[in-house]
């Protein structure tokens, strides 16, 4: 029935449930070594989400999250704590964690590009090593306060992207998406022939620190050891935590309106006022600066950035994830960075299959779910309210 | 007498064919105008020259006294003019009050700092939005007023009409466009949508229409005065009976015998 909305106390449940579930299930995936192991729990959850699909079980999922996104937001930060918590001493588990959460960033900026405004970028993985070779020369040659390093990174790469604004702008589609691999091509050459930046070999980066507190050293809490990446955890949800807030905001405003409306038609826009270049030159640097941020962090976490780190194949990843998790649903974006940083990684011995595997995943979720794992909701501007 | 549009010697070309040619066309404020004509006699490319989404090759568009001839199709629209389309242009995957919406470009707040920080004054602007947009709806269908938030993409052919028009009115235009409202709709959907047109005149006296339309019952009906293309040039003007019994007129449909 139209006008009737869903009681909020009803959609709430789901959304709970399916946090629960997938932390217990992450924790699972991260803590198991053995391979026997690793392809049974990956089995078994390709299984159980077909199974909840076929039972009708997903769409309250999004339902919920759609509905009642403040609460099951902080449901999902404190999902987080909670794995990071169980993994407070393992730098690998930790380093990999911090990994996701500094790809879904990347890739959220990716979506303001890509999802809302229809410009492509191809380069997502340039934009990335822009920020973190800022953070290796910076943190090198300078003492350049860290916090802001990562805005100088953000900086940096929408400047550096805004050189390609020209022709991004003067074509449209393939043509436009020819125009940023060929930046990624030229961006990698670059970096390889500048002895500067490393050369091929790359430089060492410095770990962060603020106010003295070295984020490279392990600490103490109590008598409990910490692993140092825990402080790369807190800052990475932190950035994570803001672009969320920001993108969401992005969409549910008139700025995303204009976006979206120029993806789906530029004739139809132009006639009711809008300026094409304006809309996509604001997408196109707003997403590049978070992409540039995320990366300035990753240098830091990594502590080495080469040109290799940062090629086409990277950028495909980053287009990938946003095709998986449904173009424009930042929800979509986290779960899919998850699934794509996070497989491959698990499933070590099969060697280079693992990237076949992971390939597959994304074809056959592309074929029978095309709008991607969470497909977006329509816009509701205040969806607690009438609206 | 002051024209609110006034085309002179409007001349477009396609390669060796002329759409336009040489054509005077005025329009005063508050009338309806007919635009008829065969299939390929230049009406909808007078709309997309006189909206900006062509050029034209020779003569002028004015607007309220102002050259309009080389404006962009945004300035058209930030001047006063909206249009429809001939083939529906609604982006489908949004909601009906997302595509009102992108016809109220102009009078929605359109800064960064706004959008993205101000939440609490971006709620009540989108507030006095919806109600407008709500109650613009409801003139045409007041079912439709209850399902705002829905997409488009699943709205039959009348209701897309409705809300492509909606689109073109929220701004309050001095002067509205319409392309073939009644294409791909049946006999009865046309007067149902038509009555709402007359309707929403009639709730605001100062507007001006233009329409391009192949129903002659729908012109008859509604315009004050019809102005007949054959090969981008006008063959005869005036109101409706009169055009329609010229003799140029019946050869430009019929054929001559």
């Amino acid at each position: 029935m139209p006008g009737v909305k869903q009681e909020p106390q009803a959609a709430l449940l789901p959304g709970v449930v399916a946090v629960a579930l997938s932390t217990a299930y992450l924790i699972a995936l991260l803590a198991v070594e053995m391979q026997p192991l690793v392809i049974g729990l990956l089995a078994f959850g390709i299984v159980a989400v077909l199974a909840a699909h076929y039972m009708d079980w997903l769409d309250p999922v999004s339902r919920s999250f759609a509905e009642r996104e403040g609460v099951l937001s902080a449901y999902a930060i404190l999902a987080a704590c909670v794995v990071a918590a169980f993994f407070h001493d393992n730098h690998f588990v930790l380093l990999l964690f911090v990994t996701v959460l500094l790809y879904a960033v990347a890739t959220l900026g990716l979506n303001i590009e890509f999802g809302y405004a229809g410009v492509l970028n191809f380069a997502g993985a340039s934009f990335f090593g822009i920020g973190a070779y800022t953070s290796a020369v910076l943190n090198t040659y300078t003492a350049v306060p860290h916090v802001l390093v990562l805005l100088i990174g953000g900086t940096l790469a929408a400047l550096i992207g805004s050189l390609l604004l020209l022709p991004v702008l003067r074509t449209r589609g393939h043509y436009a998406a020819l125009v940023t691999i060929a930046f990624a091509l030229l961006l990698k050459t670059f970096l390889e022939v500048n002895d500067v930046l490393g050369g091929p070999q790359g430089m060492q980066v410095k770990g962060m620190s603020i106010l003295g507190w070295s984020f490279n050293d392990n600490f103490e809490i109590g008598k409990i050891e910490m692993s140092f990446y825990l402080n790369y955890f807190v800052t990475s949800m932190l950035l994570l935590c803001t672009t969320f807030v920001l993108v969401r905001r992005l969409e549910r405003s008139w700025i995303g309106l204009n976006l979206d409306a120029i993806r789906l038609d530029e004739t139809a826009a132009s006639c009711f006022g809008l300026d094409i270049a304006r809309w996509k030159i604001t997408a196109f640097v707003l997403g590049n600066f978070v992409i540039g941020l995320a990366g300035a962090l990753f240098g830091m976490v990594g502590g080495f950035v080469a040109p290799n780190n940062y090629t086409f194949a990277d950028s495909l990843i980053m287009v990938s994830i946003l095709l998986l998790g449904g173009i424009g649903n930042p929800w979509g974006v986290v779960v899919a960075t998850f699934i794509v940083v996070v497989l491959p990684e698990k499933l070590q011995t099969i060697q280079e299959y693992r990237f076949l595997l992971y390939a597959l995943i994304v074809i056959v979720v592309l074929l029978f779910r095309p709008e991607g794992l969470l497909p977006r909701p329509v816009r509701r501007y205040f969806p607690r309210g009438r609206a | 007498m002051t024209y609110l549009l006034e085309a002179r010697e409007l001349t477009r070309r396609f390669g060796g064919v002329v759409a336009l040619d040489n054509l005077d066309l005025a329009v005063v404020p508050n009338e309806i105008i007919g635009l008829i004509g065969p299939n390929g006699s230049g009406k909808t490319t007078f709309f997309n020259v006189v909206t900006g989404i062509y050029g034209a090759h020779g003569g002028s568009v004015t607007f309220e006294g102002s050259d309009i001839t080389r404006a962009s199709a945004r300035a058209v629209y930030h001047a006063g003019v909206s249009r429809t389309f001939q083939r529906s242009r609604l982006s489908l995957p949004l909601s009906i009050f997302d595509n009102i919406m992108i016809g109220n470009h102009k009078r929605l707040n359109q800064g960064l700092w706004f959008n993205l920080v101000h939440r609490g004054e971006f709620k009540r602007e989108f507030e006095v939005n919806y109600a407008a947009a709500r109650r613009l709806v409801e003139v045409f269908e007041p079912q439709l007023a209850e399902r705002m938030l829905e997409p488009v993409a699943g709205l039959p052919m009348i209701d897309r009409r409705r809300i492509e028009i909606c689109r073109a009115l929220i701004s309050q235009p001095k002067l509205l466009l319409l392309d073939e409202p009644s294409a791909g709709m049946t006999h009865d959907e046309t007067k149902e949508l038509m009555d709402d047109i007359l309707q929403v005149r009639d709730l605001n006296r100062n507007f001006t229409i233009i329409i391009v339309e192949h129903e002659m019952g729908l012109i008859e009906r509604i315009t004050d005065r019809c102005v007949v293309l054959n090969f981008g040039r006008k063959i005869a003007e005036g109101p409706y009976r009169q055009v329609a019994v010229d003799r140029q007129v019946q050869e430009a449909y019929l054929g001559v015998e």
